[in-house]
């Protein structure tokens, strides 16, 4: 029944998204204007249905009802409770109600919580918001329906990628999904704005705190991803560089130039055609990375969905919303006034640049994903990674590091340079200092770990320097959480770098009872024991890490593990943290004399990767809680800055307050 | 300088970075995108020693032996049109067996062996790298092979 129950809330919900664009389209004609506040309740209605539709998909999940068919394709009995759960969206269909009901709910809590925004802006908003999810909606009824029955109701499901059967898998997917998507209400406001010609800081205000929610969550789900690829697959990387973390990486860097242009919009009145044209790019990101991994025309571990059908669903969305976004760019571009002027040596100059260089990066990543399946289009195979996208992009990212080190410290409108140069000299120094320091005990570590280590250096120092001569107590929270997000992307830099400069590895064949060392560690292989978990079992190694000359002994588990349904192995590593770096060991085969493999690292630092992007999550976060709560100590007030005045609130004095 | 101007001012700005991130990427690709070989194609075409390429087929059967580090193995990939012999340092990934699909990624040595560096074979019974596809199932199955086709 349930099943039955949630097909119809979810044709109800598609229904309303139907009512919402055509009443929306309606009201903002001459005529219509009193449906005008039909639109919001609809929004409302519409997320509401569409959640509780998601939720009963949890509950079949729950109950393990096997005579939904997408229950008994990915979940099993005697798979544990989060898992269960998990399963949901594991999967092509889950994930795509997901989809929608990220957007259902980002439209209805828009809907419920935006009053600053012109009201007609808000109806195209909504309206645009809704035409986006009905192309996923008719996409799901008509060809991926969740909710699909099976009968008869298969005795045992199928079980879930064991690869997948991870907690990362709990919280990595939809917090990355609420990114994605989450930028799709960004996309709503862009084209809502262009439609009534209401590009302006109002506008950005509205849409700042969606975009820096979507941020958010888009780099604390990179982060987790990086994380889970880290220990699961058990290779001792990071990043592969794989089109599926690409996919993500590419809305997360148009998010970012979104983020600090919108920024400029809202305070500055400048930058309006660029932030329009960013939001339509960010949201065509997300497309573009869906259609990559579900169309399943790349291989990796993410790409549910072999289906070309599928793939060329997506591929006709995209063109719509994209092409139609960009259409209705170019008809109103020359209506979107032009913003207020400044200097190119200043702040907002500063923020163009680093716009300008995010772009170019994401231009970089975009064709080097795309690059294979073009070749194959004409009949040459070829793969693209790393020795492709690490110098490449390097050649974007370190100039970008310097301005971002620049930028917060200089003035809006128009810098001298002055003060600019006295402040940059620490940084300077101390990233002076770093290259030495590296280059006289560090050794070869080639170019690109080096200049990383140095960049990470200055950076860190530059993005504390914004708090000099405040008080910190007064210092408002979206400038810390400025400081502390930039600091966090020098904190990560530096991980990533040492990762490759000072990492040593080790693979053995090691008989029991046999010591090896890599970097300052001795470890002992002590035994290996069959072990047996809730759907799995494995071969559990023993081993007794000493680091110098310590006599503290720590006991590592790496285990090889085989997962009943479906048959698959995979390898769960052992990792021991220390406050400068880890530990990381992997067991492998038995080879014929009884020796076993064993393959061990020793990665400096290399935690910081994934603290530096926490701290860049907490960062939009404080930002973001700061900025709201203003927000709602202003409610009431009139206005601060009508959107037709050339706006500068503050003369130049107060520029520290745009940016976080 | 009016607003105008500083408006064109900056989309040329924006040109000129996209338009340099585009030339450099495609000159990049070029150079660092690893070509696919089946054993056939190296046959028939040859390749150069030291280049990165990937290479993939299937792995003969009774093949594989082991080294005497215990971490080394070499075995020799196939496609019905020809033999590479590999070599490989490293875990093998989980069901990496004799007689399954795999795309090693690495270079041809001077003597005519691959030295791969990494190993992709199957995650589980329906995984097929990419580049296998095209092989046909009888291709497959002549190898003794059980690649299920997507």
């Amino acid at each position: 029944m349930i099943a039955e129950i949630a097909l119809a809330i979810l044709w109800l919900a598609a229904a309303l998204a139907v009512l919402q664009l055509g009443l929306g389209s309606y009201a903002l004609t001459a005529r219509g204007a009193e449906f005008l506040r039909a639109v919001r309740p609809i929004a409302v209605v519409q997320g509401l249905l569409v959640a509780v539709a998601f939720a009963l998909l949890i509950v079949l999940f729950l109950r393990t009802d096997l005579s939904v068919k997408l229950v008994a394709a990915n979940s099993h009995s005697l798979k544990p409770l989060i898992y269960k759960i998990a399963g949901a969206w594991g999967n092509h269909e889950g994930s795509m109600l997901l989809w929608v009901t990220v957007m259902g709910l980002a439209g209805g809590f828009v809907a419920l919580l935006e009053r600053r925004l012109n009201e007609r802006t808000m109806v195209a908003t909504l309206a645009g918001q809704a035409f986006v999810s009905l192309g996923f909606y008719a996409f799901m009824l008509f060809s991926s329906n969740p909710f699909e029955r099976l009968n008869p109701a298969p005795v045992e499901g199928n079980g879930l990628n064991p690869l997948l059967q991870d907690p990362g898998l709990a919280f990595h997917p939809p917090t990355l999904y609420i990114g994605y998507v989450g930028l799709s209400i960004a996309f709503s406001f862009a084209v809502g704005a262009l439609i009534t010609r209401d590009v302006g800081p109002a506008f950005a205000r509205a849409m700042r705190p969606w975009v820096m929610g979507a941020w958010i969550f888009l780099t604390l789900g990179i982060t987790a991803g990086s994380w889970w690829a880290y220990y699961e697959l058990g290779w001792g990387g990071w990043w592969f560089w794989d089109p599926v973390e690409n996919a993500s990486l590419m809305p997360w860097l148009a998010a970012t130039a979104l983020l600090h242009s919108v920024s400029v919009l809202a305070t500055r009145n400048a930058l309006k055609a660029w932030t329009v044209m960013l939001a339509v790019v960010a949201f065509s990101m997300s497309m573009v990375g869906t259609f990559l991994v579900r169309s399943g025309i790349l291989t990796s571990v993410h790409a549910f969905a072999v289906d070309p059908e599928r793939g060329s669903f997506i591929l006709t969305l995209l063109a719509i919303y994209i092409g139609g976004a960009l259409a209705l760019f170019g008809l109103r571009a020359s209506t979107v006034t032009e913003g207020a002027k400044f200097h190119l040596f200043s702040r907002e100059g500063s923020l163009v640049m680093n716009n300008v260089l995010l772009v170019g990066i994401l231009g970089i990543v975009l064709m080097g994903t795309l690059y294979p399946l073009v070749t194959e289009a004409f009949g040459t195979k070829v793969s693209v990674g790393p020795p492709y996208f690490n110098p490449v992009s390097a050649i974007f990212v370190f100039p970008m590091l310097v301005i971002m080190a620049a930028g917060p410290l200089m003035r809006w409108r128009q810098d001298n340079g002055r003060k600019l140069a006295n402040l940059l000299a620490v940084p300077a120094l101390v990233a002076a200092g770093t290259l030495a320091l590296v280059v006289v005990f560090g050794g070869d570590i080639g170019v690109l770990p080096l200049l990383g280590l140095v960049f990470a250096a200055g950076l860190a120092v530059a993005s504390v320097l914004p708090l000099w001569k405040r008080n910190l107590r007064r210092t408002p929270a979206h400038i810390w959480g400025m400081v502390i997000a930039h600091l966090g992307i020098a904190v990560a830099l530096a991980g990533m770098a040492s990762e490759s400069a000072f990492n040593t590895e080790k693979l053995v064949a090691s008989e029991i009872g046999q010591s090896h060392t890599v970097g300052p560690w001795t470890i002992e292989l002590q035994g290996v024991r069959p072990i047996a978990g809730a759907n799995w079992t494995a071969l559990e190694a023993r081993l007794v890490a000493r680091y110098g000359d310590s006599n503290v002994q720590t006991v590592l588990n790496p285990q090889a593990r085989m997962f009943a349904s479906p048959p698959t192995a995979t390898s769960e590593a052992a990792l021991l943290t220390r406050w400068n770096g880890q530990l990381y060991a992997v067991l492998g085969e038995e080879g014929d004399d009884g020796r076993w493999q064993l393959r061990l690292w020793w990665k400096p630092f290399v935690p910081l990767i994934w603290y530096g992007g926490l701290l860049v999550g907490l960062g939009g976060v404080l930002s973001l809680v700061g900025r709201t709560a203003r927000d709602l100590r202003r409610k009431g007030e009139p206005e601060l800055e009508p959107a037709s005045e050339p706006a500068a609130p503050k003369p130049a004095a107060g520029g520290q307050e745009a940016l976080a | 300088m009016k607003a105008k101007h500083q408006r064109l001012v900056l989309i040329c700005i924006a040109l000129v970075g996209l338009v340099a991130a585009g030339l450099i990427a495609a000159y990049a690709l070029r150079d660092q995108a690893s070509y696919f070989y089946t054993p056939g194609d190296i046959a028939e075409k040859g390749v150069e020693p030291g280049q990165a390429i990937r290479l993939g087929g299937m792995v003969q059967k009774g093949s594989i032996k082991k080294q005497a580090d215990g971490v080394t193995i070499d075995f020799i990939v196939e496609d019905g049109k020809g033999t590479v012999p590999v070599r490989f340092t490293g875990i093998t990934p989980d069901l990496f067996v004799e007689g399954s699909g795999v795309v090693a990624e690495g270079r041809m040595n001077a003597s005519g062996q691959f030295v791969a560096d990494n190993l992709l074979a199957k995650h589980d019974e329906n995984y097929v790298p990419r580049e296998m596809r095209d092989m046909t199932k009888a291709d497959v199955k002549k190898l003794g092979g059980t690649v299920q086709q997507p």
